[in-house]
């Protein structure tokens, strides 16, 4: 038996995790479990892979496929994303879609149908998904596409791991002159003109806020949007330019300890958004800078998610629709501050519709999205309960990946459409929802 | 290093060697008994990570009449051999049965000893190659708990000692590489102290090293020389009586 727990550090859980690179092994293992679950790099953050029985797919670590005319990429579920672009970032392609961080396995990208940046104009990672093998509950490996086996598909992507083992993932990547990222900055001063800079800003690939959560009255919402769109060649400096595809860097600063459940407060987190909001001066300012700061910018820092002590965070992330975005944000915003639960991180972006591709349980939908993070206590708890209700009335739902305690009645206010998989494979995440 | 085979690349050792070969820019031929499917899935990855040819052949370190032809059926003949087969084998059931017995000794000796000739006398006539083989700790004195795998070692690396006497003339290495424990398949489910026990890179990384080097015995963990060196000098009255 091992302690399992996910990014954010709760909860955490005693499983018995089972993990091979040999394709019977797996098939037998699952046909004579009752009930596992998935689980890739345990980067989302609650309890969406966690489960007495887990079946890890770190060792299904192979690449399988590179169509480099026609940038598709086919890969076993355990890659990580890190790996990925390191392989493909030199042959001039990208990621069609990445989350904040690329330490996600593609398995786990999949199951959780991820939406990056560019969501308003790109979609989520179901639009290039082009093919899957799955082992299923019987033990059994079926391939699937839009063509064949396309209920299998369609419910796997974005479908949490209830459908079975991804044990591959055929990719349509996205061409690219250079791996670098032409970025506009604009500070708004609260979340009136950062909304309107969000519709101005509409047509860029890539937009994203960072935002101060615990400035409040005129100021509420203060934050930096950055937008941005990879850099052709002409636009690189000569320093660039010689090695235009050139991969991230593996270095990394590690958070060696976890530190104490204090080192993060009102105070401290006030002093980091001064300093993050301060460090640019201008209103507006344009740079060329490699894709690694631009989509992951906390990556540098190894279990970064140490900072917030033993007890762990929660994320909460949302989406509410447009036409309710503004009285929405406003208020939801006003309860946080006031609350003082201050987030360290408070990530907003756009997302567009979303698609018949992926599993009804999918979070991408046309809206606001909203992701913030809080250390996991009572006080806490009681917030989210609070902005639980909030986001049910303005029409909005929450993402599983993110979730450690939504409560089933949430779920079911907020995800409409009827989900049916088999019984064998479940997380405590899905057994509390009742998915 | 254009093309490195590796014998017995099911292995953990086997499949780092490949993988660190392969970053360093040689083609890597597969060679395996069994698992052909991940074979032919290790074979894709390294190729596509490292952008190097990868190939994947079946061998049996056992089918010795099979071994010539296996060497000349190659689709490019090695620069480098990285031969890392061998089995652990149940020393209990050695005692009784020497059908196991046998089979520690064939594989672990024999077996190197059929394919490594053929890929010697090859290097030998070009004058030029590296065959670079593990061996293991236990050959150098043996003890209770794992004779018969221990003597085949033992075997093993006095006939890497001859053969890397015979090659030096011709422009050809032989490296003999003691790794110490392992954090392998081989050893699963035995506790190892952690401080004596290498993981598969580090083997391969001491592979690498040792192959740029041009060594000709390599301890991947340097401590062993040293452990080894001091069970050498055990008076053997003690020794017989220690339970090692």
């Amino acid at each position: 038996m091992d302690k399992v727990t996910n990014w954010g550090l709760y909860p955490t859980v005693e499983a018995e995790v089972f993990q091979s690179s040999d394709y019977k092994e797996l098939s037998e293992f699952v046909a004579t479990q009752d009930h596992i679950i998935p689980r890739g790099n345990g980067r989302c953050y609650g309890d969406s892979s966690l489960q007495k029985k887990i079946c890890s797919t770190l060792s299904l670590n192979k690449f399988l496929h590179f169509d480099t005319e026609r940038g598709i990429l086919k890969c076993e579920s355990g890659v990580l994303l890190s790996e990925v672009l390191e392989v493909i970032v030199p042959k001039g392609f990208f990621l069609p879609v990445t989350p904040g961080t690329k330490f996600v396995t593609m398995g786990g990208a999949v199951a959780s149908n991820i939406h990056g940046k560019n969501h308003h104009i790109e979609g989520a990672l179901s639009l290039y998904v082009t093919g899957l093998d799955i082992l299923t509950e019987t033990g059994e490996i079926i391939h699937c596409s839009r063509s064949s086996n396309a209920d299998l598909f369609v419910n796997t992507i974005g479908g949490m791991g209830l459908t079975g083992i991804i044990l591959s993932v055929s990719l349509q990547l996205k061409k690219i002159a250079s791996s670098y990222i032409r970025q506009k900055s604009i500070k708004a001063k609260n979340i009136h003109a950062l909304l309107d800079y969000f519709e101005s800003y509409n047509d860029w690939t890539y937009s994203v806020a960072w935002i101060d959560c615990l400035s409040k009255g005129d100021q509420l919402g203060r934050s930096i949007l950055m937008v941005g769109e990879h850099a052709e060649l002409d636009e690189l400096k000569p320093s660039e330019a010689g090695d235009p595809l050139m991969v991230h860097k593996k270095n990394q600063i590690n958070v060696p300890f976890t530190l104490p459940s204090f080192s993060l407060n009102k105070y401290s987190i006030k002093a980091f958004n001064f300093l993050y909001y301060n460090k640019q001066f201008k209103k507006m300012a344009d740079t060329v800078i490699h894709y690694n700061p631009f989509f992951y910018p906390l990556d540098v820092l190894d279990n970064w998610n140490r900072i917030y002590g033993k007890n762990g965070f929660v994320q909460y992330q949302f989406v509410i629709p447009f036409k309710n975005g503004k009285e929405g944000l406003v208020k939801i915003l006003e309860k946080i501050a006031e609350a003082g639960a201050g987030s360290f991180l408070a990530v907003l972006k756009t997302m567009g519709e979303g698609d018949r591709f992926s599993a009804p349980i999918s979070f991408p939908t046309s809206g606001y999205t909203l992701a913030l993070d809080f250390k996991a206590n009572k006080k806490t708890f009681e917030l989210l309960s609070v902005l639980d209700e909030m986001v049910i009335d303005f029409g909005g739902r929450i993402y599983l990946t993110k979730d450690a305690r939504m409560d089933k009645k949430v779920f079911e206010k907020t995800y409409h459409d009827p989900f049916t998989h088999g019984e064998k494979f479940s997380s405590i995440q899905s057994n509390r929802l009742c998915i | 290093m254009k093309t490195v085979l590796l014998l017995g690349s099911n292995s953990d050792v086997g499949q780092a060697c490949a993988a660190t070969f392969a970053k360093n820019g040689a083609d890597i031929i597969l060679a395996s008994r069994t698992a052909a499917d991940f074979q032919s899935r290790l074979a894709a990855d390294i190729a596509i990570r490292y952008d190097v040819k990868t190939e994947t052949v079946s061998f049996d370190a056992l089918a010795y009449d099979s071994h010539q032809s296996f060497y000349d059926d190659l689709p490019t003949k090695p620069d480098v051999v990285i031969s890392v087969f061998g089995i652990l084998g149940d020393q209990d059931l050695a005692t009784k049965d020497f059908a196991e017995a046998q089979k520690i000794i064939d594989t672990n000796f024999t077996g190197q000893v059929s394919i490594l000739n053929i890929v010697a006398n090859d290097m030998e006539a070009k004058g030029a190659g590296t065959i670079i083989c593990v061996s293991s700790v236990a050959g150098e004195r043996g003890r209770k708990s794992n004779y018969f795998y221990g003597a085949a070692k033992a075997a093993l690396t006095a006939f890497l000692s001859g053969l890397r006497a015979r090659l030096a003339m011709s422009n050809v290495q032989a490296i003999t590489v003691i790794p110490g424990f392992i954090n392998t398949k081989m050893i699963q489910g035995l506790e190892t102290p952690k401080l004596l026990t290498a993981t598969s890179q580090q083997v391969a990384n001491g592979i690498w090293k040792a192959y740029r080097k041009k060594k000709n015995t390599v301890y991947v963990l340097p401590i062993w020389r040293w452990i080894m060196l001091i069970i050498k000098s055990i008076p053997e009255f003690i020794f017989k009586k220690m339970n090692l």
